[in-house]
């Protein structure tokens, strides 16, 4: 029987700012549940929906790795690293704060809300020089596969990070089966339903339920409604 | 939910991040903060007032980190002494609190 956790939607933390609605999976800010705290290196996961010409000012990190998925709408990032860059639905950030960065994230248009997932993740290494990277990622046009997004590898698909971590993102037909197999032994797996609805080894998903498995190597992933998305996090596990 | 009366200290070498951390530990009501950037600042602090966390901030190395954790736990072993990541105020109030919990 494999070790779980089931972050049910409802469950999570929730902070309504007006300008912000965001859903913590785990304790962020005001939310805190001690049951919560992290999943192995992954520490945050933020479900943000930031209305029109609003966003966050300028505020620091440092070592944690930030990756940020923009799931509608734009972001305008400015950080100083000297970077200023849009990012879109279609594009994913990723932020190795190291040993300190200094940045904003606002919704790029005055007249939709953004939606991004914000996800922060321990690092392996202490006060690596901060970076900036951005990749276009393409799982429109490939669907029913789960496409790399990051990895620890410079020279891999997508982007990468200072941790042994792997980032996965797919969009499935109803029906449609995949398979995912963990990237390290000793990782624990993450999956966060994006959209739609899943069964993942026998585990039934709903949209933004979160589902963590520590011990199993091998996942069979059936979609259960039509254009639906997944979100797959592979990171090690340590207490 | 605010914790207890906390006097916090945190050691960091980044002062533009320390700047905001001190902004931070002081905001909450029942909270005081100090924050350093050397290590001889803070053993200082540590040897003039009663603290109740030591956070190790942006910079400190995992060496750094040993050491004074081993510094500051000689002088006083109930002191609570933890890495805060991030930098900002996302995870500072919950990291404190489960500290707490956990000492």
């Amino acid at each position: 029987m494999a070790k779980t956790v089931l972050h049910k939607a409802a469950t999570r933390g929730h902070a309504d700012h007006g300008w912000l609605n965001s859903h913590h999976t785990f304790s962020f800010a005001n939310y805190y549940n001690p049951e919560r705290m992290r999943f192995g290196a992954l520490r945050v996961l933020n479900d943000d929906i930031v209305a029109g010409g609003r966003g966050f000012d300028a505020h620091p990190h440092d070592n944690m790795e930030i990756i940020s998925i923009p799931l509608k709408g734009a972001l305008e990032h400015k950080d100083n690293l000297g970077n200023t860059v849009l990012t879109k639905a279609g594009e994913i950030q990723v932020m190795s704060t190291g040993t300190g960065v200094f940045h904003s994230e606002y919704n790029a248009n005055t007249d939709i809300p953004a939606h991004f997932l914000q996800i922060w993740l321990f690092p392996n290494q202490l006060n690596v020089t901060p970076r900036y990277d951005q990749v276009t990622v393409d799982i429109e046009s490939k669907p029913n596969h789960l496409q790399q997004l990051i990895s620890p590898d410079p020279n891999g698909e997508g982007t990468w990070l200072y941790q042994d971590a792997w980032f996965h993102m797919g969009r499935f037909d109803k029906g449609s089966e995949t398979s995912y197999d963990v990237k390290k032994q000793g990782n624990g797996v993450y999956f966060f339903v994006i959209k739609g609805k899943f069964i993942i080894n026998g585990q039934e998903l709903d949209n933004s339920d979160g589902y963590g498995v520590e011990d199993a190597s091998h996942f069979t992933i059936v979609s259960q409604e039509e254009d639906a998305r997944l979100l797959v996090i592979d990171v090690p596990l340590f207490s | 939910m605010e914790p207890m009366q906390l006097h916090i200290l945190a050691v960091g070498r980044n002062a533009e991040i320390m700047t905001v951390m001190h902004r931070l530990l002081n905001a909450p009501d029942n909270w005081t903060g100090v924050t350093v950037t050397t290590d001889e600042a803070a053993k200082s602090a540590f040897e003039k007032e009663a603290f109740d966390i030591v956070l190790l901030c942006a910079g400190i190395s995992p060496e750094e980190e040993t050491a004074l954790t081993s510094w500051f736990k000689q002088r006083s072993p109930a002191i609570i002494v933890k890495r805060h990541y991030g930098g900002g105020s996302g995870l500072l109030k919950n990291e404190i609190l489960y500290a707490l919990e956990n000492r």
